[in-house]
């Protein structure tokens, strides 16, 4: 029974999104529980908590971007996204997105996954464009503009998640490859890379088709 | 060689100065509560690498204090949207030229040392180039800025910072769901996950497997926010003693199609912080789930196709 207590540290957490609580609460609640559970003692969780955090600070390095998207909003950026998309009629937000979608995958499947995301190209360049692209048919309502900006931030993950295991030496292979060698299989990255190809195509045409269905369902909700 | 603590040195002075500048903010009634939440995280990025794991434990309850008593606050742009779209008039297309300088910094420079002979002179850590190259090109990219358009000296930190403050806590939440992540991989939390699901598959049979094994990955990423920490526990539990070793499924197919059924769970969790909340709090969406929402009718597609690759790919 012992090895199913620290799974309260999973159902707190469940817990505290299901209640809405504040996440950064909940979660370093929810580690010291299951370290605690687990037979931990505080310090020892507390050290583990921080090395995990120092460990992972890299997610933090493309913040660095701010200064220059914050500096080229108040010159006007976001307005200028949308004034140069309003001047193609036949840009739609769907379809805009989908050639995110495909520049996104490119990108990622050569190694260049750091170089967008969504400080570095949705907030500044593909969210206001996209939007302004939504709404050469008609003003949009906050609620429905808030849609097009999600899913500009939804197309930036497909298109990383489903591009970047493409690239042999990528985080993820690698880690699949060890994990298979504890067991004696050996493979090598590029014989596990290939196996993302299909899969990143299904997710090209899924995703395609739902930002195409995205801009009947805004060219509906316009129509009286 | 250019490590990646130079470029923690360069992000970590950056939050430091928003953390000064957030003191002297007196629009922001909270200024005091944002001043000391971003002096931690530039305490983590200039000092974390020598503070140790306990002094790195403290500070990140120190961060998780901070933000779940509300002690963070917001600032306020300092023009209007008026002002912008006349300024944007006025500069023209030429204002997307400094993020071309970024993105293209990063891009091209990044190709160019790594397929000519410029990466035997080894001035780059290793795996660490991009963001080596990130940070020159926001580099280059301000110093086109201040040359053309003369801003004031600080502005771009206050900028910077009026995005920041609207990301708010959420900025590190990921780095704390890292911290959740490791601490459940060590009780083996993921192992217990791995025999309940085990126990549930009627024995025998391939596709049975094969949709425990898909849907497996996806459930464990949904839950722990991360389809990394989910890969080792499926893999050992299901993976490689059924499919694998008991089926003789391909390996390669069963590897690398299993991690990207994780993937599918990873857009539909709000656990995966850094890429469902922190971009609905960029954005400034109205909901912080707006993200997931918009993603869970490609996720579970494609989750089903994943599965069906497994099926016919790897048997």
């Amino acid at each position: 029974m012992n090895q199913y207590l620290p799974l309260l540290g999973i159902v707190i957490v469940i817990l505290g999104f299901a209640l809405r609580l504040n996440p950064m609460l909940v979660v370093p609640v929810a580690a010291l529980a299951t370290g605690l559970l687990a037979g931990m003692d505080v310090v020892e969780v507390v050290s583990k908590l921080g090395k995990a955090f120092n460990d992972s600070r890299i997610i933090a390095i493309p913040w660095i971007v701010l200064p220059v998207i914050g500096l080229l909003e108040r010159y006007g950026l976001q307005q200028r996204a949308r004034v140069v998309i309003s001047g193609f009629r036949a840009a739609t937000a769907g379809r805009l997105l989908i050639l995110y979608l495909l520049y996104r995958q490119m990108i990622s499947a050569i190694g260049l996954h750091s170089t967008a995301g969504h400080p570095q190209t949705v907030r500044p360049l593909v969210a206001p464009m996209a939007v302004a692209a939504a709404e050469t048919r008609g003003a949009l309502d906050e609620e429905t503009s808030d849609k097009v900006k999600a899913y500009a931030a939804a197309t930036d993950n497909v298109g990383l998640f489903f591009g970047e295991d493409i690239f042999f030496a990528i985080g993820s292979i690698v880690l699949i490859q060890q994990t298979l060698e504890a067991y004696r299989i050996q493979l090598s990255p590029l014989e596990l890379a290939v196996w993302a190809i299909p899969t990143a195509i299904a997710a090209f045409l899924i995703h395609s088709t739902r930002l195409l269905l995205l801009d009947r369902s805004l060219g509906r909700a316009r129509r009286p | 060689m250019i490590t990646i603590q130079w470029v923690f040195f360069l992000v970590g002075a950056m939050f430091a100065a928003w953390a000064v500048l957030s003191a002297f903010d007196l629009t922001n009634s909270k200024r005091f509560g944002n001043a000391a939440f971003w002096a931690l995280v530039a305490l983590s990025l200039l000092a974390g690498t020598w503070l140790g794991d306990l002094a790195n434990g403290c500070l990140v309850l120190g961060l998780a204090a901070l933000a779940s008593l509300n002690l963070i606050g917001r600032s306020k742009p300092a023009t209007g949207e008026e002002e912008r779209a006349a300024a944007g008039a006025l500069h023209g297309n030429r204002l997307f030229l400094p993020i071309l300088i970024v993105l293209v910094t990063a891009v091209a420079g990044t190709l160019l040392y790594l397929y000519t002979p410029l990466h035997q002179t080894g001035l780059f850590q290793a795996n660490r180039e991009t963001f080596v190259l990130l940070c020159l090109g926001v580099l280059l990219a301000l110093a086109v800025i201040f040359v053309w358009l003369k801003p004031p000296p600080l502005a771009p930190l206050q900028e910077g910072r009026r995005l920041i403050d609207a990301v708010g806590w959420a900025a590190v939440l990921p780095m704390m769901l890292a911290a959740l992540g490791l601490v459940l991989a060590e009780t083996g939390v993921g192992r217990t996950i791995g025999e309940l699901v085990l126990a549930v598959i009627p024995e025998g049979s391939v596709l049975p497997a094969v949709i425990a094994y898909g849907l497996g990955m996806a459930l464990l990423t949904i839950l722990t926010g991360n389809a990394f920490a989910a890969f080792p526990v499926m893999a050992t539990a299901i993976g490689v003693p059924l499919l694998i070793q008991g089926y003789h499924g391909d390996p390669a197919v069963v590897g690398a199609v299993g991690m990207l059924a994780g993937f599918c769970g990873t857009l539909m969790t709000p656990m995966a912080a850094n890429f469902n909340l922190v971009p609905s709090a960029l954005l400034e969406l109205k909901d912080p789930n707006g993200v997931i929402k918009a993603q869970i009718g490609t996720a579970i597609p494609l989750l089903a196709v994943n599965i069906a690759l497994i099926y016919f790919l790897a048997f």
